[in-house]
C-alpha cells in the first residue's frame, strides 16, 4: 500500500503527512495531524460539525479527499484564538450559552467565521442561512443565531 | 426569555436566590468554544484497530451457518469475534439493580430477532479493512415469522421474539405479564357517566440523533487492567455491564468519559464498550468501536413505540368519572430499559387529574423491532400526549373551554392520586392559568381564581372501594350512548359549568389508616416490598 | 486493499480511466464519493479525478448556457447571468455543501437528492459526456433514464436555452427542513408562452420515481392552452400519472402523490 505525500497550510502552518488513498481531510487532520477540533458526525455532509475552511471557504472536511487540499489553506477552530485571547466569535458563544454539549460548536463557529469574513453585518436570515448545514441537537439554535449576531454587532469585546 | 413569576407561591420558599434567575457560566463552556472539549472519538491511541460488526440483514431468522473463511483471509483482519467468545453472552442491562432476566447476546448466536442485531465483530487494522471483511462473510439464514404490531404479539400463536419471554411480554415480579393500576371502579362510572369517549394513540419510535455517535475506543493498560474512552451517558452503569459480560471484576477496567456529543437516553445501552474492550483483551492493542451515522440511526435503539387506548366517563358538568387506559410499550427484541418505562407510565396514570376511578393496563411487548431504549421522559410522553389530546376532545364533548376544563379536573393539594399517594405541592392549576395568560387566553373569573392549594382533600383525599379482578362480573353493557367524538355534531352549547369547579363525586369509604412505617417501602421498580 | 486515486490533466484521460474499471467512480465535489467510502462501501476501489478547467467553466453570455461539470453551486449563485438558476442551486444544502457539490455530481444523486437535475429536466437541458472518440451529446431524459448504467461515465458539461423570462420557468423544492432538508418532493416547470398559450411545456419532478422524470399528462394538459385556473387545474390533477414514488423517512408515497398536485397548482398560479 502506497501512501501519498501531501502538504498544505494548517491554520498559519505548513504541513507535510503521508496519506492513504481515500483518506478524507477530517481524518487526515485528526489522525495525522493531531487537529481534533473537527469532528466526525455523519460522515454524509449531513451536520456539519466537521466543516473547515478551504481557502477561506467553508467545505466539509469529511467529504473531502484529502490530498485535493495539496497547497491550500486550511483553517479549522483551533486556529481561531488570537493569541491568548479568544476570538470574538468564541466570546459571544461563551456569553450567549450557545454551546451545550458542544459536539456542533467547532463547526457552528467555523460556519459563523466564513459567514463574517465575508459579510461583517448579516442579517438574522443570512445568518441562519449560514448555518442552515450544521445540525445542533441540544443547545437550539436561537442562542447561536444570537451569539453570530452579536459577534457581528461588535456587542462582544476580544 | 426567562422569567420567574415569583408570586406564585411565594409563601412557599426563601426568597432569597442567589442562583435561580441569574446567567451562570458553564464550566466547560471555554472547552467547547476552543475545540479543546475531550470527546472519545479525540483519543488516537499508538496501533489502533478498528472494530465493525456485522449485522443482521433479518428482522428474525435461524442462524444455519456463519461462514467468515474467506473474511479471515481479507488483509488487515486481526480478529473476527463470535458470540461464543464472548464470556457471558447473555444480559440484561438492569440485571444490575436485579430487575429483568437476562434476554440480549452481545452477539447473537443461533437466532436474531431484529433488522441490524449484531452477529460478528471484526477488528481490522482499518474501518475500510473491516468493511471489506465484512463484506466477504456468508451468514446462512432460516427466516422464521416476524411480528412488528404489539397487539399482533400477544395474540396467541404469534411467533415467540425473545425465548426468555415466551408470550411476548415482560414478566413483572415473576408473575405478572403487565403493570396494573386499579382505583375505584372504572366499568361502575364509565356506565353512569353522561358520556363516554374511548380513542387510540400512537407514537412512533423516535431516534435520538446525537451527533456523536455511539463509541468506544478500549486499550490495554498496565497490570492486566483496560483504559475505556466512552460516549456514555451512564459511566458507572457501563464499567459495570462490561465486567458482567466480560466475567471480571469491575476494576478491570478505568473509564473515561462525561464529555458526551448529545445523549438524550441514547447513550446508556452500553452497546459498543463491551466489545471494544473483548477486540483490545483479544488483539493486546486498542480497539476503537464507532457507529456510522448510518448504524446510529437504524440500529442505535430509539424511544419506542406506543399505542394507548384511553376510555373516559364525563359528566355533563366537565367532571371526568372514569378513566381506563390500555397502553402498550413495543420494546423491540430485547428488554433494554422499557420494562422501566412501563412501571414509569403505570405510575403516572390518570396524568395531573384527579378522577376518581381509574383502570391501567400497561403491557412491555416484545417484537421483532430494534430494541428500544430511554429518552427524555420515557414511559410518560407519549402518555401525555394521549392524554392532552383526550383532554381537549372531551372538553370539546362537554363543550367547556379546554383551559377551564383542565383546570376543573387538575389535582390539587390533598388529593388522593389513583397510586394511594397524596398530592402535594401540585401546580398544574398555576401553570394553566399562567399559560392562558401568556397566550392571552380568555379564562373566566372563577377558574383565574382557582387554586391548587384551595378545595382538595377532603371527599378527594379517599380511597374508594376497589374491585380486584377476580371478583368483578363482566361489565354489562353501558346504559348510555357511547359518543363517537369523531361525529359528535358541535351543537353543544357552551354552558357554563355551575359555580366553582366542583370537586370531584366523593367517594364513600373514609381514609384508609397511615402507613406503617419501617415495614415496607416503596420503589417504583420492584412495588411494595419488606425492609 | 486502500483505495487508489487516480488524478489525470485531461478529461479524456480520466474518461478512459474511468471506462475501462468497473470499480473506478469518478470524484467531483465529494458529496457522493466520499459520503460512499464513509459509510463502507466497497464495490468502489479506485476514485478518478482531473484537474481539467474545462470542467468548470461556465458560458453564461449568450441565450444557451453552457456549465461545466465541475461547476458547484456556489458558482452558480454567484453568477448574475444564471439568475434563474439560483432556485434550485440554493434549495441545496447548506453553504458548505454548496461550495462543494457541483452540477455533474447532481445528475448522480439519488432521492431525495438531485434538485438541481428537476430543474435541468425541465429546461430540456443537453448532457455532453466524454465518449470514446471525443464528446457526445445525450439529451438529459435520456441520460437519466439510463443513469443505473452511467456509472463509467464522464459528465463534462450540461447546456440548456435561458427561459425567456422568469415567469416561464418555475421551481420548488418542498422539504420537512427549511432553509435546508431533503426533498419530499421538488417541482419545476418550463412554460414558455406564445401568443398566450403555452407552447412546450415541460415539467419535470423529483423524488416521484426513482430518477427525476418528467410529467408528461400534466404537459399534455398546458400544452396549446392559456396558463388559466382551468388550465392549472387539470394540470395538477394530471400531475400523478406515471408517477411511482416510494416510502422513506421524509415522506410516503401516498402523501407525495396527494401533495404533488397541490404544490403544482400553486406553483403555477404564482402562490406561495
Amino acid at each position: 500500500m502506497s501512501k501519498i505525500p501531501l502538504q498544505f497550510r494548517h491554520n498559519g502552518r505548513d504541513v507535510a503527512i503521508f496519506v492513504d488513498g481515500g483518506t478524507n481531510l477530517l481524518v487526515a487532520l485528526r489522525e495525522l495531524i493531531g487537529d481534533m477540533t473537527p469532528k466526525f458526525g455523519c460522515g454524509q455532509g449531513g451536520c456539519g460539525t466537521c466543516s473547515v475552511l478551504v481557502d477561506g471557504e467553508l467545505h466539509l472536511s469529511c467529504l473531502t479527499l484529502a490530498e485535493t487540499v495539496a497547497g491550500r489553506t486550511i483553517e479549522t477552530l483551533d486556529g481561531m484564538k488570537q493569541g491568548p485571547n479568544l476570538h470574538p466569535l468564541q466570546r459571544a458563544f461563551a456569553d450567549n450559552f450557545a454551546a451545550q454539549c458542544g459536539y456542533c460548536t467547532p463547526g457552528m463557529l467555523m460556519a459563523a467565521k466564513a459567514l463574517l469574513d465575508r459579510n461583517p453585518s448579516p442579517s438574522r436570515d443570512e445568518v441562519v442561512e449560514a448555518i442552515s448545514g450544521n445540525i445542533c441537537r441540544c443547545t437550539g439554535y436561537e442562542p447561536i443565531i444570537n451569539a453570530i449576531l452579536a459577534a457581528a454587532g461588535g456587542r462582544v469585546s476580544a | 426569555m426567562l422569567e420567574l413569576r415569583k408570586d406564585i407561591f411565594a409563601d412557599e420558599r426563601d426568597d432569597n436566590l442567589k442562583e435561580i434567575g441569574k446567567g451562570t457560566q458553564r464550566q466547560d463552556m471555554l472547552g467547547h468554544v476552543t475545540g479543546t472539549s475531550s470527546y472519545f472519538g479525540d483519543h488516537k491511541l499508538q496501533g489502533m484497530l478498528h472494530l465493525k460488526v456485522v449485522r443482521s440483514t433479518q428482522a428474525h431468522a435461524r442462524i444455519r451457518r456463519i461462514d467468515t473463511a474467506e473474511a479471515e483471509r481479507s488483509a488487515g483482519v486481526r480478529r473476527i469475534i463470535r458470540g461464543t467468545d464472548v464470556p457471558v453472552n447473555l444480559n440484561t442491562l438492569l440485571s444490575l439493580i436485579n430487575f429483568g432476566k437476562d434476554d440480549e447476546p452481545s452477539l447473537a448466536v443461533d437466532k436474531v430477532r431484529y433488522k441490524g442485531e449484531p452477529i460478528l465483530a471484526i477488528v481490522a487494522d482499518s474501518e475500510r479493512e473491516a468493511f471489506e471483511a465484512i463484506a466477504k462473510v456468508r451468514v446462512d439464514y432460516e427466516p422464521l415469522p416476524a411480528v412488528f404490531d404489539v397487539e399482533d404479539a400477544l395474540k396467541p400463536g404469534a411467533p415467540v421474539v425473545n425465548e426468555t419471554y415466551p408470550k411476548n411480554a415482560f414478566i413483572y415480579h415473576d408473575v405478572y405479564d403487565h403493570q396494573r393500576l386499579r382505583f375505584g371502579d372504572a366499568d361502575a362510572a364509565l356506565a353512569g357517566a353522561d358520556h363516554v369517549l374511548e380513542q387510540r394513540y400512537q407514537m412512533s419510535p423516535i431516534e435520538h440523533a446525537p451527533t456523536e455517535t455511539n463509541g468506544a475506543i478500549s486499550a490495554p493498560d498496565t497490570n492486566g487492567r483496560y483504559v475505556v474512552y466512552t460516549s456514555t451517558q451512564a459511566l458507572f452503569f457501563s464499567v459495570d455491564t462490561c465486567a458482567k459480560i466480560l466475567d471480571v471484576p469491575s476494576n478491570t477496567f478505568h473509564f473515561i468519559g462525561g464529555t458526551v456529543g448529545g445523549g438524550f437516553g441514547g447513550k446508556v445501552d452500553t452497546l459498543t464498550e463491551p466489545l471494544a474492550i473483548l477486540g483490545a483483551m483479544l488483539t493486546g492493542r486498542p480497539v476503537r468501536y464507532v457507529f456510522g451515522r448510518e448504524e446510529e440511526m437504524q440500529y442505535g435503539p430509539p424511544r419506542g413505540a406506543e399505542r394507548i387506548y384511553i376510555k373516559d366517563g364525563v359528566m355533563r358538568d366537565g367532571r371526568i368519572v372514569a378513566r381506563k387506559i390500555r397502553a402498550f410499550f413495543d420494546s423491540g427484541a430485547y428488554t433494554r430499559l422499557s420494562s422501566y418505562a412501563a412501571v414509569k407510565c403505570a405510575a403516572h396514570l390518570p396524568g395531573p387529574y384527579t378522577v376518581p376511578n381509574v383502570y391501567g393496563d400497561v403491557y412491555c411487548v416484545f417484537t421483532n423491532r430494534t430494541p428500544a431504549t430511554a429518552m427524555r421522559g420515557f414511559g410518560v410522553t407519549a402518555m401525555d400526549f394521549a392524554i392532552e389530546c383526550q383532554m381537549d376532545k372531551l372538553a370539546n364533548l362537554v363543550g367547556m373551554d379546554p383551559m377551564e376544563f383542565r383546570i376543573l379536573n387538575a389535582y390539587r393539594d390533598g388529593d388522593m392520586k389513583a397510586h394511594r399517594r397524596e398530592a402535594k405541592n401540585t401546580a398544574l392549576i398555576e401553570c394553566v392559568q399562567v399559560a392562558a395568560e401568556k397566550a392571552k387566553w380568555p379564562i373566566r373569573d372563577e377558574f383565574r381564581r382557582a387554586s391548587s392549594r384551595k378545595d382538595g382533600g377532603g371527599s378527594r383525599a379517599a380511597i374508594p372501594p376497589t374491585p380486584t379482578d377476580s371478583s368483578r362480573a363482566r361489565p354489562t353493557t353501558p346504559s348510555q350512548q357511547r359518543t363517537s367524538y369523531d361525529r359528535l355534531p358541535p351543537t353543544v352549547t357552551r354552558e357554563p359549568p355551575r359555580d366553582p369547579p366542583p370537586p370531584a363525586p366523593p367517594p364513600p369509604s373514609p381514609r384508609p389508616a397511615a402507613p406503617s412505617h419501617g415495614a415496607t417501602r416503596f420503589s417504583s421498580v420492584f412495588g411494595t416490598r419488606r425492609r | 486493499m486502500a483505495v487508489t486515486v487516480k488524478t489525470f490533466t485531461s478529461a479524456s484521460e480520466a474518461a478512459g480511466a474511468l471506462s475501462s474499471d468497473r470499480s473506478a467512480r469518478y470524484l467531483g465535489g465529494g458529496t457522493l464519493v466520499m459520503r460512499a467510502l464513509n459509510e463502507g462501501d466497497v464495490s468502489i476501489s479506485t476514485v478518478v479525478r482531473t484537474q481539467d478547467q474545462a470542467l468548470s467553466r461556465i458560458d453564461a453570455s449568450g441565450p444557451r448556457i453552457t456549465l461545466g461539470a465541475g461547476v458547484t453551486f456556489a458558482r452558480v449563485l454567484a453568477e448574475r447571468d444564471l439568475a434563474f438558476l439560483h432556485a434550485p442551486a440554493r434549495s441545496i444544502g447548506g453553504p458548505a455543501v454548496r461550495n462543494m457539490g457541483t452540477i455533474g455530481g447532481n445528475l448522480f444523486a439519488q432521492n431525495p437528492y438531485g434538485d438541481f437535475t428537476v430543474a435541468l429536466l425541465a429546461l430540456d437541458a443537453t448532457v455532453t459526456v466524454a465518449g470514446g472518440f471525443g464528446a457526445r451529446d445525450v439529451p438529459i431524459e435520456e441520460f437519466l433514464q439510463g443513469r443505473e448504467r452511467q456509472t463509467g461515465t464522464l459528465v463534462l458539461s450540461v447546456s440548456c436555452t435561458r427561459p425567456a423570462n422568469s415567469e416561464a420557468f418555475r421551481y420548488r423544492k418542498i422539504a420537512r427542513i427549511k432553509p435546508k432538508g431533503g426533498s419530499v418532493i421538488t417541482l419545476a416547470a418550463h412554460l414558455p408562452l406564445s401568443g398566450g398559450r403555452i407552447a412546450g411545456a415541460r415539467v419535470a419532478l423529483g423524488s416521484m420515481a426513482p430518477t427525476q422524470i418528467r410529467a408528461r399528462a400534466a404537459e399534455r394538459a398546458l400544452e396549446g392552452r392559456a396558463p388559466d385556473a382551468a388550465t392549472i387545474a387539470a394540470a395538477a390533477s394530471a400531475v400523478t400519472e406515471g408517477t411511482s414514488p416510494s416510502d422513506n423517512a421524509l415522506g410516503s408515497a401516498w402523501y407525495r402523490r396527494e401533495i404533488v398536485g397541490v404544490h403544482l397548482r400553486r406553483l403555477l398560479s404564482g402562490q406561495e
